[in-house]
């Protein structure tokens, strides 16, 4: 199991320097990432010295490891529109996302994982059918559009929710307040993790069901409730892990515009703001952080998985 | 007649890896020195339980795999030393066919283009012949010719194995290694498939190497006969010395395992294998067979399983075979019925 | 899935893998209705040119006006048929969608064969390469490369082309690695056949169906980014006309409220749309593999 382990972020090391090379290589595209981490107030007379200093005139892979090193001792860059760095603004806007993204993750799955499991003990009949469409129905509908529609009927129409931001301007907020700015953008980004997710788990407990010792057991005549719930379940809950790790990356990007349509002060709308205004050091620095926490997520399925799972061999 | 195939200390390990950076840490032994020949148009039977090594060796001879040590020589000619060109040019004398009739038929492909396609890639044929070649080949294995515009899941396994049998014999083959091309069928289909095979070879001239596990078939088929156990030869003579006069227990106890439909033979003593084949990766010193043998002793630990010529042509891993060997009457009522 | 009742067709001796295929697709109503649906607005956005009433760029009538007879749909806030646009944008929307799934299904193909075929360090490195990109955030990587390179229709086909490869690559090389070790692409080697043959032509056509069934689902998710991109204003460019682009002005609330033909119709389209392709894509999956319970 160790081994395994080892193994693991063995494998993920050079994907890892991979990433930090494709990252680099975006930025080389949009402009030079040295002067990006040295920040935009260069003076004119002094870019030589700086260019020599930043190691500018040295070949291609050694600005590369320069800048490498830097990103190591943690200088993402300096933002060229707010001054700022890059790690401090990460740092205070990752709060409001991590909320987020943790609400509509529990909410999604707390829809998809009954609703999948209930379409695959109704297999086939009419009410299996009407989950898996919602469930098309779901993945379809653009989260942009969806987040649009809500505002539409429960702010201008009902007044209900706010449209925007976190807390109410002028107060300092409160428990209940940021819940109630959090029920639109979190119905959005649940919607589509349900959607996706509803037919795999459906599948996941259908084969299950139709296996071998589910059958042997309600053979022996054990209550079909407790078939379900008692030996089918549990094993369901195996490949629902892996579910998890792979709605990290699309809650990642989906929380982008729905951030930017809701005002959502987190870290989506400062990548969308970025980007908007191309502060290449400040969307470099949000890549790179994203495709780690990826990275960092499958790492931890696969651990999981293979500590859930015994028939998971480790060579 | 010459030898056509001469297979000379054939090894093939498979190796174990394991650890943080990958390494070898155990050997898989699946074939461990095996020598043998084939004469032009014979058969050669190739018998043992699963796992003991024989698929290996006829995946080695049509070159699917390469071995780890050891040669084959194919009319004169050493195969693992070609060039891949030359191995290319040359391997379409070598043909197999496979035992599963299901999956070594394409199933997005008409039967005419699963016959036509090598002879057309290998000049055997223009584009233009192809048509009355494919109709030859259904002729020769017994398929209508109108097989050739339907997809193989149209057929039924034997027949199947009929297209199998043709795709084998369209690049005009010398040597067809046929690996376990029955065992998949119903028993009344194989008695025809191995007709089918035998008519072919007579009529072509072709030579088989036949790999079997049931001693009926393989015995129906071949000329010579070859019992490997755990990636060793433990015996190999004529088909009939084989069975009428077995010197290896080992032999002895596969013979008797195949079912007599004669009542009256039911109370024969009776050889049976006890116990289980040992783990490949974990080879007893040796003879290989001792832990499971009838008539294991002390010495046979010091058995280094060469072959030896007991009687001229029957040669046996065993040095003590001789001394508990059958005498041919007694066995000879059992054998007729196998 | 989502076969409703099942429609009796009789099979033939004679039925060939693709027939069979075709017979078990058209059991599920719900995606023959959505080809039928498909169909009439892919053949509705190849004829805008001779149907639409209006040239999509132009001032036809006054600003933001209600759907009326001469204008169906109305008119956007530049005075321009909304109808018109509508039928334009279909087109340039299925286009993105189309070649965008096309580049990533064809460099995907090509990297999953050589990966799965060949196996040793240049699987090791494809493989590493598909993690890497899979890393990034999907839309993320979508929007920075938007934003490097000026939006425009052709830049947005390559970036969403260049960035949904990976998991067609995965799904080939899964599949060849299956497809390697059976015993027809075995005695396709005993005969000598070239390694190209081998791989277009024994393993390719059996992998065709999965394929097929990816490429659906990400000729929807294609067609969603295309106009989540243009709704942000970084994919197609005004004034050429998408059913994302449609949407800007939708933000704001009197349009929301008051002016519903200047949304509705895109809005509604662009869900109808990857609806369909989605519930094809779902029948094609279940037809192709009649032990899938997905």
């Amino acid at each position: 199991m160790f081994k395994y382990i080892v193994k693991r972020i063995l494998i993920a090391l050079p994907v890892l320097l991979g990433i930090t090379m494709i990252d680099y290589g975006i930025m080389c595209l949009a402009g030079n990432p040295l002067e990006m981490i040295a920040g935009p107030r260069v003076s004119m007379e002094a870019l030589e010295n700086k260019a020599i200093l930043l190691g500018l005139d040295k070949p291609f892979y050694i600005q590369y490891l320069v800048w490498l090193g830097q990103l190591l001792q943690g200088n993402l860059g300096t933002s060229m529109k707010s001054y700022l760095e890059v790690s401090d603004m990460i740092g205070s806007h990752i709060g409001p996302t991590l909320l987020l993204m943790g609400t509509s993750l529990i909410v999604g799955l707390a829809i998809a994982v009954p609703a999948g499991i209930f379409s695959a003990i109704h297999q086939y009949k009419k009410r299996d059918y009407a989950v898996v469409t919602l469930s098309f129905v779901g993945m379809s509908i653009p989260g942009f559009f969806l987040a649009l529609m809500l505002i539409y009927l429960f702010t201008v129409r009902l007044g209900w929710l706010p449209s925007g931001g976190m807390t109410t301007l002028g107060t300092d907020g409160g428990f209940l307040d940021v819940v109630l700015h959090m029920i639109m953008p979190v119905t959005v980004l649940a919607v589509s993790i349900a959607g996706s997710n509803i037919r795999y788990v459906r599948s996941a407990m259908l084969e299950i069901l139709q296996s071998d010792y589910l059958r042997t057991a309600k053979a022996k005549g054990i209550g079909r409730r407790r078939v379900i719930f008692k030996h089918a379940l549990r094993n369901a809950l195996i490949p629902i892990i892996t579910v998890i790790g792979m709605q990290i990356p699309t809650l990642f990007g989906g929380s982008i515009i729905v951030e930017k349509i809701f005002s959502w002060p987190g870290l989506g709308l400062m990548t969308m703001n970025a980007i908007l205004g191309r502060d290449y050091p400040v969307i470099m620095g949000v890549c790179l952080l994203s495709a780690v926490v990826v990275l960092a997520a499958n790492l931890i399925t696969d651990i999981l998985y293979a500590l859930v799972d015994p028939t998971i061999s480790y060579h | 007649m010459s030898n056509q195939l001469i297979v000379e200390n054939l090894v093939k390990y498979y190796p174990i890896k394991d650890g943080i950076i990958p390494h070898t840490i155990a050997e898989i032994k699946a074939v461990d020195g095996v020598s043998f020949s084939i004469e032009e148009g014979t058969t050669l039977g190739l018998v043992g339980e699963s796992g003991c090594g024989k698929s290996t060796i006829g995946r080695q001879i049509v070159a699917l795999e390469k071995p780890t040590s050891g040669s084959i020589f194919f009319e004169g000619e050493d195969l693992t030393q070609m060039t891949a060109s030359r191995l290319q040019e040359k391997r379409t004398n070598l043909q197999m066919v496979f035992q599963d009739p299901y999956s070594s038929l394409n199933p997005r492909k008409k039967v005419f283009h699963i016959l036509a396609d090598p002879m057309i890639h290998h000049h055997i044929c223009t584009k233009e012949e192809a048509p009355s070649r494919v109709d030859e080949l259904l002729d020769m294995v017994g398929l209508n010719r109108s097989a050739k515009d339907r997809f193989p899941h149209e057929f039924s396994g034997g027949q199947r194995q009929r297209i199998g049998i043709a795709r084998a014999l369209a690049l005009n083959p010398r040597l067809i290694v046929l690996d376990e091309p029955v065992s998949a069928l119903d028993v009344s289909i194989q008695a025809q498939i191995l007709n089918l095979l035998k008519n072919l070879k007579a009529k072509l001239g072709l030579t088989y190497l036949f790999i079997g596990h049931g001693l009926g078939a393989v015995r129906y088929i071949s000329d010579r006969i070859a019992v490997m156990y755990m990636g060793k030869i433990v015996e190999l003579a004529d088909a009939d010395t084989l069975f009428t006069h077995p010197l290896h227990p080992y032999t002895k106890a596969l013979r008797d395992a195949a079912p007599v439909p004669d009542p009256t033979l039911r109370d024969r003593k009776s050889s049976a294998l006890t116990g289980e084949v040992g783990s490949a990766m974990d080879i007893p010193s040796g003879c290989r067979f001792k832990n499971r043998c009838v008539h294991a002793c002390a010495g046979c630990s010091a058995v280094n399983m060469e072959l030896i010529e007991a009687e001229p042509g029957h040669f046996v891993a065993c040095p003590y075979a001789l001394r508990f060997a059958e005498t041919p009457k007694s066995a000879k009522g059992g054998a007729e019925h196998v | 899935m989502l076969k409703l009742k099942p429609v009796n067709i009789p099979s033939s001796p004679a039925d060939t893998y693709n027939r069979q295929i075709l017979r078990r697709f058209l059991k599920h109503r719900l995606a023959v209705v959505s080809l039928i649906f498909l169909g009439l607005i892919v053949l509705l956005a190849i004829l805008a040119p001779v149907i639409a009433p209006y040239d999509p760029n132009r001032i036809t009538g006054g600003f933001s006006q209600a759907p009326s007879y001469e204008h169906w749909l109305g008119t956007d806030q530049s005075g321009r048929d909304v109808l018109s646009r509508l039928l334009y944008g279909t087109r340039i929307s299925l286009l993105v969608g189309f070649m965008a799934t096309l580049i990533s299904t064809v460099i995907g193909v090509i990297l999953g064969l050589l990966s799965g075929y060949f196996g040793g360090w240049l699987d090791m490195v494809i493989m590493r390469i598909t993690d890497m990109v899979m890393s990034f955030p999907y839309i993320l990587l979508v929007l920075v490369a938007a934003a490097i390179f000026e939006p425009g229709l052709v830049n947005i086909i390559l970036i969403l082309g260049f960035v949904d490869w990976p998991g067609v690559a995965r799904l080939v090389r899964g599949n060849v690695l299956a497809l390697r070790e059976t015993n027809f692409v075995k005695s396709a080697e005993v005969a000598g056949m070239p390694k190209g043959y081998i791989l277009f032509s024994e393993i390719l056509p059996n992998t065709v169906a999965p394929i097929l069934v990816y490429a659906t689902s990400v000729f929807a998710l294609s067609i969603l980014d295309e106009a989540a991109l243009s709704y942000l204003g970084m994919g197609v460019t005004l004034p050429t006309a998408s059913l994302g682009n449609m949407l800007n002005g939708a933000e704001s609330i009197t349009i929301l409220t008051s002016k519903p033909w200047l949304w509705i119709p895109a809005g509604s389209l662009i869900i109808l749309l990857a609806l369909s392709i989605n519930f094809i894509g779902d029948a094609l999956r279940d037809a192709a593999d009649p032990t899938s319970t997905k």
